[in-house]
């Protein structure tokens, strides 16, 4: 069976929908020789009408997307840094998300946003490492983590479909990452739905993006002792909250591994709904970065503020046996 | 130019500036809350800038946006409505004065960012270009917003792409209380000469200035021409948003005031039309203004349980606390 990256996987969805439906385009910077290797091919074969390499201008070219949306076309944007989002965050949260509100529905704004290349990145220290999905799933902007090959080609198919902004964080740490699959069965996968990778009874570990292999590879190495449950949300907002809750059902224990801050983070709002839903047996735990973290660019110190396989095989274990109270420690 | 008629012109004008003195009676009274930008006396870049334009063409307005809005075809019954957050508004009462927008006459929206409309209606114009129509679109802006980053980097990818968008800025001397010479260096038309787009300075308080000048921007970009900059001076004669009554702000004197007003586009265009006729059109506005204002205020209020309606939202079920 031919073998898919996660890179091949973004660029055959673009490609495949850019295919489907004339009004899909693609704007941003170095699109056209693919520095990303996301648009690689796509000039050639859809010309530079449907693909436009902008100048450094994101504020304007975001706001410009909105107005193209306006008028009938499907913009996707790559953006090469995720915290250029910081940059756009006025033209995507305050514009394009709040159109179809503030009209009073007379239209929606259907525009893609893609990083590929969310979070940290060996060493390229602290304005290239950051992992901003909180930010809009609090705003309430459609907000997709995709974390296998096929999930990255079935969200983003989704996510250019989609009549409303849709943010694609394609994590770096799952670039790398290769699937044997049959190419017929890629298919679109919609929003809000989960996956859950690996069945287990004793407690369900949700792990967001790339931390899925981590949380597979937890899982494995428990296998003898605990029977871990690995839910993949795959989009954040919205999110299968009755996937967690069936899940939770069977397992009754909690642990979120999501690669971004901890305060206000959606590792936060996964564990506050469970603990105001569903059924919990023990006190959810979750594994994060830091509070108000910034990734430092010497290797040792990146490495110490992301989450890890074994602060995550602890968290469980905790969730498991019971662990002490903070008054207690 | 000649073949919008005078008296046209004189009526955008005037229901304007007759549709706000009512939204700020009905601001005075509780029916509009939140207040309004009052667009008295720069009628006439709305009126002059929206005549050149046909339906299928688009805008993108201001915080100040009334006035583009009324110009450009907006039903007044259905804008003042939407002031007053009705259900029969333009936006069923979810956007109010500084979001009215009406897609059916190519309103894309005001826009309570100062400038954040530009790229937006530059994007539009682009895609038109690139459907291979000839339709144009307008962005509207303050001489404030030309120091917002946003708006110059779309400067320059107007220009770089041959956008056919009409640049209009709006220079009423103002940015809130800050006087355009504290907040601009050089000048807005060296902006445009930056980029190499082609300007001109308007005579803002002319309704004929500004469509003669327009025409020749909207011609340029039909034809393939690219973008162009309008800077129509004008002068606010109003508050820069009626909580000011409330709060004076010292900024402008008295006499700068009642010297601005003597430029007033109302007398200006009225001057150039018959008296029976300028009369014939005060009397046909009154009774069309005094309908929008029973029409927004009879209208219903919208029910609390659609709130987050047209939205991608959760909604308001399943909030701790919410029945
Ligand atoms: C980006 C941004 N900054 C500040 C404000 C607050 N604000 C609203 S209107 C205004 C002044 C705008 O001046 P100008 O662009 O000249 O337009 P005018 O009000 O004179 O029509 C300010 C500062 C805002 N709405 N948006």
């Amino acid at each position: 069976m031919p073998k898919l990256s996660y890179l091949k996987a973004l660029n055959r969805a673009i490609g495949d929908e850019m295919d489907r439906d004339g009004a899909v385009c693609v704007f941003g910077e170095d699109v056209g020789v693919a520095v990303t290797h996301a648009t690689a091919g796509l000039l050639k074969r859809f010309g530079p009408d449907r693909v436009l390499d902008t100048p450094i201008s994101e504020q304007a070219f975001t706001g410009f997307a909105t107005g193209a949306a306006l008028a009938g076309l499907r913009p996707l944007i790559e953006f090469q840094i995720p915290a250029l989002l910081f940059l756009v965050f006025e033209q995507i949260a305050n514009q394009a998300h709040k159109f179809s509100l503030m009209t009073g529905g007379q239209t929606r704004v259907p525009v893609t946003y893609l990083l590929p290349g969310s979070g940290s990145r060996e060493s390229w220290a602290g304005q290239h490492s950051d992992h901003p999905y909180s930010l809009f799933a609090h705003v309430g902007v459609k907000t997709v983590v995709p974390a296998t090959p096929s999930d990255a080609y079935g969200l983003l198919a989704t996510a250019i479909r989609d009549d409303d902004p849709v943010v694609v964080f394609a994590p770096s740490g799952a670039l790398g990452v290769r699937e044997d699959l049959d190419f017929d069965r890629l298919v679109p996968v919609p929003l809000g739905v989960g996956r859950i990778h690996r069945s287990g009874s004793d407690v369900t570990v949700v792990a967001v993006g790339h931390l899925v292999h981590d949380a597979l590879a937890v899982a494995e190495e428990l296998a003898g002792s605990v029977s871990v449950e690995v839910f993949d949300p795959r989009s954040l907002f919205p999110f299968d909250w009755s996937g967690l809750a069936a899940s939770l059902e069977r397992t009754g224990r909690l642990v979120v591994v999501d690669d971004s801050n901890r305060s206000c983070g959606i590792g936060a709002e996964i564990v506050a709904t469970a603990a105001e839903e569903m059924r919990l047996i023990a006190p959810p735990r979750r594994v994060t970065r830091p509070d108000g973290a910034v990734l430092p660019f010497a290797r040792a110190l990146d490495l110490a503020c992301q989450p890890t396989r074994a602060q995550l095989r602890t968290a469980v274990e905790q969730a498991v046996n019971g662990h002490p109270s903070r008054s207690a420690e | 130019m000649a073949d919008v008629p005078s008296a046209a012109l004189y009526r955008t004008v005037a229901l304007i500036r007759g549709f706000e003195q009512r939204a700020i009676e009905l601001v005075r009274s509780g029916v509009v809350l939140g207040g309004i930008h009052p667009y008295t006396g720069q009628e006439a870049i709305a009126a002059g800038t929206c005549a050149v334009l046909r339906p299928e063409d688009v805008i993108t307005s201001t915080h100040r946006g009334h006035g583009h809005v009324l110009a450009k075809g907006a039903d007044p019954a259905r804008m003042m409505a939407e002031l007053a957050g009705r259900t029969t508004g333009l936006n069923q009462g979810r956007g109010g004065s500084m979001h009215a927008a009406d897609f059916g006459v190519g309103v894309l929206g005001a826009n309570a960012i100062v400038g954040a409309g530009v790229p937006i209606a530059a994007g539009a114009a682009w895609a038109f270009r690139r459907a291979g129509s000839d339709r144009v679109a307008v962005g509207y802006f303050g001489d404030g917003a030309v120091s917002q980053g946003v708006v110059l980097e779309t400067f320059n990818l107007a220009a770089l792409w041959r956008v056919p968008v009409v640049l209009v800025c709006e220079n009423n001397g103002f940015a809130t209380s800050m006087r355009t010479a504290d907040t601009v260096a050089g000048s807005i038309l060296g902006r445009a000469a930056a980029f190499g787009i082609p300007a001109r300075a308007v005579d803002g308080t002319d309704p004929e200035a500004v469509l003669d000048a327009t025409a020749e921007a909207v011609a340029r970009a039909r034809a393939g021409g690219g973008p162009t900059l309008l800077e129509c001076t004008t002068y606010r004669f109003d508050a820069h948003h009626t909580w000011e009554h409330t709060a004076r702000p010292r900024y402008r004197t008295d006499a700068e005031v009642a010297a601005g007003r003597t430029r007033d586009p109302l007398e200006i265009q009225g001057a150039r039309i018959p008296a029976a006729a300028r009369a014939a059109i005060d009397a046909e506005l009154g009774s069309l203004l005094d309908h929008a204002v029973r029409y927004a205020r009879t209208g219903p209020h919208p029910d609390p349980a659609t709130a987050l309606d047209h939205l991608y939202a959760t909604g308001l079920r399943g909030r701790a606390g919410a029945r």
